[in-house]
Parts: C-alpha cells; sequence; structure tokens
C-alpha cells in the first residue's frame, strides 16, 4: 500500500516557554478509514528519530513505515477498524516545522534561533490536527519510546480527548543516566566544526558529529545480548586484525554505516532540540507527585516494557503503572520478554500485538465503537 | 451462563471450579472486583460478562498476563507480597484470594493489605485439616500428597498450610468480621464437620 504524506498549516502555534511559532506546518500521514461518527482514531507518535511515515510503502523511498508490522489490516492498529494518524513531531525534519525550516521573518532557516519546544508543544500541535480532522476524541493515543512521552502528555494533558493511552517502552521523566547519553549526542554534534553554531544549512552539515551521535544512540537500543547474537566479536571482510583502525569488527562496521546513513535522513539541529525536550520532559512538572500529575487522567492505560531494554528499563514503566494505581486508575501492565532492548517495541511485536488488539478492543466496545 | 438455584447441598462449577461458581455467587452486579493471582483472567471475564465487574487483576506470570490482558482484562503484572501496597483505601467493594493464600510470603499481611483496599475480602483456601491429608501424613510419615496438595514437598508452590480452624482463629484474632463461610468437597457444599471434610473453604470477610 503506498502511502502519500500529506501536510497542514496552521497560522500559529503557542509554546510552553512563552514564545510562538507561525506559520506552522504539519507533516502526516493516515491509514484506514475515518468512521462516520469520527470515533475510531487513533494517534501513533513516533519516537526520537521516527516520522510521519508509520505505515504502508513510501512512494519516494519504497520502504516501510517504521511501525508496518503493527499497523495495517489485521494488524495491531487494525486499518480494516481504525482511522490510525501519524504527524512528524514538533520541531522535526521531515515535513513538520523545525529548526531546518525558513523563518518567514527573516528569510532563512531558523537554524539556532528556533524556540525550545517541549513534549508538550509537541502534543499541542497533534491536537490541532486532531481538531482539524474533526475528531473529537481519540480511541487510543499510542507510541514507543518519545512516543509513549507524548501518549502520556495526551493523557494528562487533554483527559477528555483520549479514551486510552497505550505507552511503551517509555518513561514519566528520563533519569540521569538517559539525559547522560542525550548530552553525549549533543555534544559530539557540537564539537564537530561544521555544525558552526547551527548555521550550516547552505554548507557542509555536521554529518561527523551527527553520525557519532547516532552510534552512541543505536548502541542504547541494543542489548548485549542482541549485539552478541547480531555481531560478536566477528571480523568484516578479513581474517586477522589489520591494526589500521579501519572498521573491522562486524559491530564497528554496522554502527559506522548507520551513522552515516543517519545524516541523509536527520538535520543535526533537530537532533538538539528533540533531544533536549525530551530530557526536559517531567508528566509530573509543577505537580507534588506523579500520582497527582495522573489524577486528572481518565483515559484507560495499558503499559508495555521490555526485559532487555536497559534505556528505558521496566522501573520506569512501573513507576507509571504504580502511580495510576494509587489513583485507582484502569491500568494493564505487562513486561515483555525479549532480547531486542529499546529496539524491541519496533521488532519484536507478536506479543504486543495480542495485548493491543485485544485492548482495543475492549475500549472500542466500551466506547460504543464498532 | 446463567445463575440458577443450584440443588441444594450441589454447587455448580462456573468455568470448571466449584469455587469460581462460590465467588460468583457472593459478589453483587455492577461492583468492582480485584483478583490477585488471577491468571488468564478467566473469572474477571466472566464476572465482566454476567456481573457487569469493573474488574482488575494482579498476576505475576508475563504470559498469563499476557493472554489476560488479550482478552480485554485490565491486569497488572506484579507480586500480591507487594503488589496490593499501591491502591489507595477502600478501592475495591471485593477483593478475591482464591487458592494463593497458601502461596504467599507474608499471609498476614497480605490479608491485612487486602482488607485496606476492599471493603471485603473473599478468600478461599485448601483445607490443610481435611482427612485425607491427615491420615496421609499419619500413614506414610511424609510430607501429604493428596489430590488437593498433589506438590512434592520441594516443588510445592504452598508454603503455609492452613486449616479451616486456622483461618477463623486468625479472624477471632484480628477483628475480622466473617459474613460468609462455605465449605466445599468436590461439588458438595458441607454443613459439618468443615475442618474435617472440607477441601476447599472459601470466607467473605470485612474487618
Amino acid at each position: 500500500m503506498i502511502v502519500q504524506t500529506k501536510s497542514v498549516r496552521f497560522d500559529s502555534i503557542s509554546l510552553d516557554g512563552g514564545s510562538t511559532v507561525a506559520p506552522v506546518d504539519v507533516a502526516y500521514q493516515s491509514y484506514g478509514v475515518l468512521n462516520a461518527a469520527r470515533s475510531n482514531a487513533i494517534l501513533v507518535s513516533h519516537a526520537f528519530s521516527g516520522d510521519a511515515h508509520a505505515a504502508g510503502i513510501s512512494p519516494e523511498t519504497g520502504k516501510p513505515g517504521w511501525w508496518d508490522n503493527m499497523i495495517g489490516p489485521g494488524k495491531a492498529f487494525d486499518t480494516n477498524k481504525y482511522f490510525v494518524l501519524c504527524s512528524n513531531v514538533l520541531g522535526g525534519c521531515r515535513g513538520t516545522t523545525g529548526p531546518s525550516s525558513v523563518n518567514p521573518a527573516t528569510g532563512k532557516p531558523y537554524a539556532m534561533s528556533f524556540p525550545i519546544i517541549t513534549i508538550g508543544d509537541m502534543v499541542r500541535l497533534q491536537k490541532m490536527l486532531v481538531e482539524h480532522l474533526g475528531i473529537q476524541r481519540l480511541l487510543a493515543a499510542t507510541g514507543g519510546s518519545m512516543g509513549g512521552m507524548q501518549a502520556l502528555e495526551w493523557a494528562v494533558a487533554y483527559p477528555g480527548m483520549v479514551a486510552s493511552a497505550i505507552p511503551i517502552a517509555t518513561t514519566a521523566r528520563h533519569s540521569a543516566q538517559q539525559i547522560a547519553f542525550d548530552e553525549v549526542g549533543r555534544q559530539a554534534v557540537m564539537a564537530d566544526p561544521d555544525w558552526a553554531g547551527g548555521d550550516y544549512y547552505d554548507k557542509n552539515p555536521p554529518a561527523r558529529g551527527l553520525s557519532v551521535a547516532r552510534m552512541v544512540g543505536h548502541i542504547t537500543y541494543m542489548s548485549d545480548d542482541s549485539m552478541r547474537e547480531k555481531f560478536g566479536r566477528r571480523l568484516r571482510n578479513r581474517d586477522e586484525f589489520g591494526s589500521d583502525f579501519e572498521a573491522e569488527f562486524e559491530v564497528e562496521s554496522y554502527l559506522r554505516y548507520r551513522g552515516s546513513q543517519f545524516v541523509y535522513r536527520f538535520d543535526a539541529n533537530s537532533y538538539l532540540y528533540i533531544t533536549k525536550a525530551m530530557d526536559y520532559f517531567d508528566l509530573a512538572n509543577g505537580c507534588a507527585s506523579l500520582a497527582q500529575a495522573l489524577e486528572r487522567a481518565t483515559a484507560r492505560f495499558l503499559v508495555i516494557s521490555f526485559t532487555s531494554d536497559w534505556l528505558y528499563p521496566s522501573y520506569q514503566s512501573q513507576e507509571i503503572v504504580n502511580a495510576l494505581r494509587s489513583r485507582n486508575k484502569d491500568v494493564a501492565y505487562c513486561e515483555l520478554n525479549s532480547n531486542y532492548g529499546h529496539d524491541a517495541f519496533l521488532v519484536d511485536v507478536g506479543e504486543q500485538t495480542e495485548m493491543v488488539r485485544g485492548f482495543l478492543a475492549r475500549v472500542a466496545r466500551e466506547e460504543g465503537v464498532l | 451462563m446463567t445463575l440458577e438455584k443450584p440443588r441444594r447441598g450441589f454447587v455448580r462449577e462456573v468455568l470448571g471450579r466449584s469455587d469460581y461458581a462460590i465467588i460468583s455467587e457472593l459478589i453483587e452486579p455492577n461492583t468492582k472486583v480485584l483478583d490477585l493471582g488471577c491468571g488468564d483472567g478467566d473469572l474477571l471475564a466472566w464476572l465482566a460478562e454476567n456481573k457487569n465487574v469493573e474488574g482488575r487483576g494482579i498476576e505475576i506470570s508475563s504470559a498469563r498476563v499476557q493472554r489476560a490482558i488479550a482478552r480485554g482484562v485490565s491486569v497488572y503484572q506484579g507480586d500480591i507480597d507487594q503488589g496490593l501496597a499501591d491502591y489507595p483505601d477502600q478501592a475495591f467493594d471485593y477483593v478475591i484470594l482464591s487458592q494463593t493464600l497458601q502461596e504467599t510470603r507474608q499471609p498476614l499481611k497480605v490479608l491485612s493489605d487486602i482488607l485496606r483496599a476492599g471493603r471485603r475480602a473473599i478468600v478461599a483456601f485448601p483445607n490443610f485439616g481435611h482427612w485425607r491429608v491427615r491420615l496421609a501424613h499419619l500413614a506414610s510419615g511424609r510430607s501429604p500428597r493428596t489430590a488437593l496438595f498433589p506438590h512434592e514437598w520441594y516443588s510445592s508452590p504452598n508454603i503455609h498450610f492452613l486449616t479451616v480452624l486456622d483461618f477463623e482463629e486468625l479472624a477471632r484474632r484480628e477483628n475480622w468480621t466473617i459474613e460468609r463461610r462455605i465449605f466445599l468437597a468436590g461439588h458438595r457444599e458441607l454443613s459439618v464437620l468443615p475442618n474435617l471434610l472440607a477441601e476447599v473453604a472459601v470466607f467473605l470477610i470485612r474487618k
């Protein structure tokens, strides 16, 4: 199924930081059919480096979407039943306004003059899109990793608009370790002379810095087991050590390849802004506790974590679940067995599919959506 | 499945279990129920369907939690020895502990937590005072193995062995009110000598 990315422009958006961005474009894709009552919509939010292309085949690249194994006819997010929507985040570089977009006031890319954005801002823009499409209430808000943060933010910021939330492999706030990894990535970008204070749009982008940042990221997405399975200590195209600092281990070659590919599809300044938004995110912000923050939520929750995910470990999901239980909210939780580390929510989807399907069927039944 | 009045003294089954039949009779419709050690969510799904109960479950096995969630039951993967603390006071009309008390590490703490989180508790357990258990122990001189307690001592999930009398005494000591007590032998409901004849005891208690 070939899917087109659509785009809608809004006059402006006000941000948590007090400033506004005007105008603002949102790139999105949708799958399935919105029913007459507009009650079968599911919003999928992408993770840090994702985009609006969540499912189907892109006409430009010929590649399937990042959650194509979860979204489609008969899949977990069954497009025979539901209308599934995914948009590129504010601050992104895949069609939605971000630092690489042209600032109409200057005629040049915003670069580092782009205002600081938050997960709350991303969700506010999603809400504008959802309302633009005539949807009053989402059947579910879901996503993994940073997408899960957005699902949580939806449940707390707009409780009347979400019947359920499915945050996967995520957290209500970054730990010091998560902030640390993000900071290494940012420093790798900023240490590249080509970054040039963010003003590189008419020159060479900071490809080396961004590539190193992505290499670090990829390590955190895998697990010790999955790396051992996938690469071990195998050498690539040679039998002995070359002592020449080329990419001789397969794992080195893999990381270099992933890093080098990333720079073609991702903007270095977006990397800085979006990682910062994740680091700033704290669902309990302004509240005495996480439980108090979740007090407002009325959605039914399905929380999923994975045993080998050390980037977003299960204890962070359990914090969310325990806070919900302490307010007597409707929450289901399971820690799934997987060797795939943080990537599990993208690649190891068999058990996740069964749970999401059953959970959604119940929510749809209780909401009177057929 | 409809709830017709069973023959006197005869307990029909719900989902193949006579203790489930008793439990489902004790629970009023349109209530909020927490099932501890809920397995695949069989009972909760049945209660939702037949009594419009709003159900939640706690289960430790990931595979069972997955199956429960896949059928639309809100189950939380966790340990009931610890998992109850987070619920607010009187969050549920009933908390069910079916055939699990003897497997908990701290039964008294679990029972106290249950009676805090729930207005009422329904506790079902296999009676270690049953005559077959007594006889098996006396005759063999080994850890008793019966149909009710089929496990070898080294692989048994049961770590506390209690009888009907033990439970009644604890309830007295803790000042719990026993609202109903039902004793089962096979599919028969007993009215005499429960500590000797009951295979399974079901208590409806409150603080």
